[in-house]
């Protein structure tokens, strides 16, 4: 029997580590691997151009590596539902591969297309490669529910077996095997769109600070590795505002970078310097948070907002879209948090401490907007900035849910201050502060006029007012989330003055 | 429960609830009043109203007099809060039907203006109400500021004026001023137990301290260091009065550079005195050069929260002069370890079960030490994990079983996630 295998990236953009890949190319005929997007649908969709560019690099250089394996990406303009059947009958399918999305809409999406698939006669195999572990496994082994206090989901999966390890690269060997005939008007029916066909204007763009795709991903951790050889031994902090050549969110984002692949080249160093047995989990930080979230969402349809949210504390949180436009849009007249929100929307990318400082401003610290707000910003601008993490991340900030504690507020003077005294990081994306010296640059409005007038920037003319005033805001702040846990905690009968904050 | 009962009647001559193939022998409608009222308690507004709509029985029930001594108007407008609001119409009948069994009343208001005058609107109705509890609170901004303050001065007045048995008041971020506290001590401060008004601007010492003269039974009282004063404090002290049982003091800074009075000793150790077990419950949110004042001096504060970074000298001054500290966050403080102040604190403050560090640093060992004279008494202990600095005696992943020894319980620092 002919096998005709159609391997549907969606994240997972790479050839490595990629076990769907495989199940596609063993024992078949023939294979295509392809993309599926819908030009018309982008425009409509809240991403940003950065994420857009990402992602068509990432594609780019997909199509670079099956290039050099005899063959090629194949992207396909449309919406799933109706591309599927369409291929099937013309390519002859007889089984589909993609990679296991663990979000509920991605599980959703994926039934509908599995059940479809059967009724073309069509094999589908999926394989879990986008999170380290099987996250029903986790939620299993916790009473059915997904670990909601980071430190319980760590003990749990201390208690289980290593993730399994990662597959090499797809071969020419395996590829030989089964060719896909690429027609040759390839490049018209199945080519990358570009930017502009996405309905973005490209001129003065400046070039991007994160290059997408598996290479770049591949060399990054390559560096990554070198560099932090030293990090195994020892705690350094080490906060650099500015985007790092060796940082990896966006490419577990887009799955260009395979997670098994950097859980285990971590731990192989680790255990070659300390010579110890087994690794702590803080060796895997950012990977585990990521797979925190994942798996509290993996279930939870409504994960992304406060309304019908079994996890989400209802917060009476305020509506003012003149606010939220000026924090969006890094005009609050705070230059911390203003630097942060250009330096997020100029190159789709800022440490988390930013994170903290501008999502504690935007909710529980300053403006009393809903998390909501925040994070479909994030969502259009920030480049690993996947669904479940999103979500899960704003929740937490805003002390929304997974049990936070609300009294410690960020100051956004005092708290920039301390992360970069030399206030280059302002300078650098607010320019017109430059001559402000550091003493009033996290808080302009304090110099005097005749130093605001020599550093040519008087504040309420050439760089806003301070949109309100924080000590006020962060007291009321205090006070109505305390309204609101007290009123939860009423229900569990906690005593009114011991933890009178805490 | 249907909305629209229809009441066929039966070979009784009786009404009955519509339920098909309801047995005459569980006759709903004839379910004792007490009954009715103990199931309707239960139920929340919307569904009681459902319910009062399938009989006349159970729409009387709806009305009965206890169902409506309490009641939460929350006033909302779409275009400002993601929030329900409490239906006008109900709002209505309440004011027409039930405004004289009301007694314990609170507002809650999200950021519009118009949410708080339809507040005060509601208050200058309720003439017949006699209320024991009123709390007036804003959920986002405090738009009660913003309601011309001669409307709501009225329309708290009518309240003041009729209820004559106000125990408990919450004014907090209103435009209350002296003249209005005048007319709630006139008419209640034989009943006055709790009143809590932080950031009211138009009230003055002299204000406050005329609710302390006369309202001998105050227990509770929130206000802004503004208002404090030794008066104040002696006139809570005074033999006349109760033991107080908590005193709320927000210390705000409106501009850098602000300068605050101080309060004598003897002032705090008259209430000290008077009232051995009170707490005392202090938030600085101060520039870290407006400290001066405080901490200078024993003072009895129980609950201490920095909401703004805070030297380490000052922390140094808390650990000497807070002997009945009991609770302490500090949200910031800088780069500087805080080793010497927590031992300080550890050892000085002995009553001390609950402390939040934020933005701060300690070394692991100092940290260690803390608890461990601290010990089980640290019921609460919220460290953020960035706080903690590995030195050679323990690393990170070493100190939460440090800790978790010498508390008797499991204990980790709180994290941030870091993606």
């Amino acid at each position: 029997m002919v096998v005709n295998s159609v391997h549907w990236f969606r994240k997972g953009l790479r050839l490595h580590d990629n076990p769907a890949l495989q199940e596609a190319l063993s024992g078949a005929d023939t294979v295509r691997c392809v993309y599926i997007l819908d030009p018309w649908f982008a425009g409509a969709a809240n991403v940003g151009i950065n994420r857009w560019r990402f992602l068509l690099e990432s594609l780019e250089d997909l199509d670079n590596s099956l290039k050099k394996l005899n063959s090629r990406l194949f992207v396909v303009r449309g919406q799933p539902t109706e591309v599927f059947p369409r291929l099937f009958k013309e390519w002859n399918v007889t089984r589909l591969t993609f990679e296991y999305d663990p979000e509920p809409y991605g599980k959703e999406r994926d039934g509908a297309i599995i059940k479809m698939a059967q009724e073309f006669g069509v094999e589908t195999v999926v394989r879990n490669s986008h999170t380290l572990y099987n996250l029903d496994r986790i939620i299993e082994m916790n009473n059915n529910n997904p670990p909601l206090t980071f430190k319980r989901f760590q003990a749990i999966v201390s208690r289980l077996e290593l993730p399994r390890r990662p597959l090499a690269p797809v071969s020419q060997q395996q590829m030989n095997r089964c060719l896909g005939k690429i027609s040759d008007n390839h490049d018209q029916l199945y080519s990358i769109p570009s930017l502009e066909e996405l309905g973005f204007r490209t001129e003065g763009l400046p070039p991007a600070v994160w290059r997408g795709g598996e290479s770049e991903a591949l060399d990054r951790l390559s560096r990554y590795l070198d560099k932090n050889v030293w990090v195994a031994n020892t705690r350094v902090k080490t906060c650099s505002l500015y985007a790092s050549p060796t940082g990896l969110s966006p490419y577990l984002r887009f799955g260009c970078l395979s997670c098994r692949v950097l859980y285990y080249n971590l731990r192989e160093i680790y255990m070659k310097l300390c010579k110890r047995s087994s690794p702590p989990l803080s060796l895997y930080g950012q990977l585990l948070w990521r797979e925190f979230f994942y798996t509290a969402a993996t279930n939870n349809p409504n994960f992304d907002r406060m309304e019908g949210n079994p996890i989400c504390v209802q917060i009476p949180w305020d509506q003012n879209p003149e606010a939220l436009a000026k924090w969006a849009e890094g005009r609050t007249g705070f230059p911390w948090i203003d630097a942060i929100m250009t330096q997020l929307r100029q190159e789709g990318w800022i440490h988390h401490r930013a994170r903290h400082a501008v999502a504690c401003f935007l909710t529980r610290g300053d403006l009393w907007i809903s998390w909501e707000s925040g994070m479909k910003v994030f969502e259009e601008l920030l480049l690993d900035a996947d669904w479940s993490v999103n979500a899960g991340s704003w929740m937490w900030l805003s002390c929304s849910a997974f049990f936070q504690q609300f009294f410690h507020c960020y100051c956004p003077v005092g708290f920039g201050r301390r992360t970069d005294p030399s206030g280059d990081y302002i300078r650098r994306y607010i320019p017109i502060l430059k001559d402000f010296p550091n003493r009033y640059i996290y808080e302009p409005w304090n110099a005097p006029e005749s130093l605001q007038k020599a550093a040519n920037c008087v504040v309420g003319v050439d760089y806003p007012k301070p949109m309100i005033n924080h000590a006020e805001g962060s007291r009321l702040n205090i006070e109505r989330m305390k309204q609101v846990y007290q009123q939860l905690s009423h229900y569990r009968g906690l005593s009114k003055y011991s933890s009178d904050l805490l | 429960l249907k909305k629209n009962g229809k009441k066929p009647e039966n070979n009784l001559g009786e009404s009955e609830a519509v339920a098909a193939g309801e047995s005459p022998l569980c006759d709903w409608s004839l379910l004792p009043q007490e009954i009715l009222l103990h199931i309707f308690q239960y139920l929340p507004l919307l569904d009681r109203a459902y319910a009062s709509q399938v009989c006349r029985g159970w729409n009387e029930a709806f009305h009965m007099p206890e169902l409506w001594r309490c009641f939460e108007f929350e006033l909302n407008q779409p275009a400002s809060s993601y929030l329900k609001a409490t239906h006008p119409d109900l709002i209505k009948q309440i004011i027409k039907r039930h405004s004289n069994h009301l007694q314990y009343v609170s507002f809650k208001v999200d950021s519009s203006t118009e949410s708080a005058e339809a507040a005060c609107d509601i208050l200058s109705q309720l003439v017949n109400c006699s209320l024991k509890t009123l709390g007036l609170i804003s959920t986002a901004r405090p738009s009660f500021m913003e309601v011309p303050k001669s409307h709501f001065i009225s329309a708290l007045t009518v309240v003041f004026v009729n209820s004559k048995s106000l125990s408990s008041l919450k004014i907090d971020d209103t435009p209350v001023d002296d003249p209005s506290l005048k007319v709630l001590v006139a008419n209640n401060s034989d009943t006055l137990k709790l009143l809590k008004m932080s950031s009211c601007p138009h009230v003055s010492p002299a204000g406050i301290l005329c609710v302390a003269d006369q309202c001998h039974g105050l227990r509770e009282l929130a206000l802004n260091y503004h208002l404090l004063s030794d008066e104040l404090l002696l006139a809570l002290s005074s033999e006349k009065h109760v033991h107080l049982e908590h005193l709320r003091i927000d210390v705000v800074s409106e501009n850098p550079g602000q300068h605050f009075h101080t309060i004598k000793k003897s002032s705090w150790d008259a209430m000290v005195r008077h009232s051995p077990k009170f707490n005392l419950v202090m938030y600085f949110y101060l520039y870290e050069n407006e400290f001066g004042p405080f901490f200078n001096d024993e003072i009895p504060i129980t609950h201490l929260y920095f909401g703004r970074s805070v030297s380490k000298e000052v922390l140094g001054r808390v650990g000497l002069h807070c002997p009945r500290l009991v609770e302490l966050v500090v949200c910031a403080n800088g780069l500087r370890p805080l080793d010497e102040e927590l031992i300080r604190i550890a050892k000085h403050c002995t009553q001390l079960s609950a402390i939040g560090l934020g933005e701060c640093e300690v070394s692991c060992s100092a940290f260690v030490e803390f608890v461990k004279m601290c010990g089980r008494r640290l019921s609460q202990l919220s460290i953020m994990e960035e706080v903690l600095i590995p030195d050679h005696k323990y690393s990170l992943d070493e100190i939460h079983w440090e800790v978790s020894k010498h508390l008797g319980r499991v204990w980790f620092p709180d994290m941030m996630p870091t993606w």
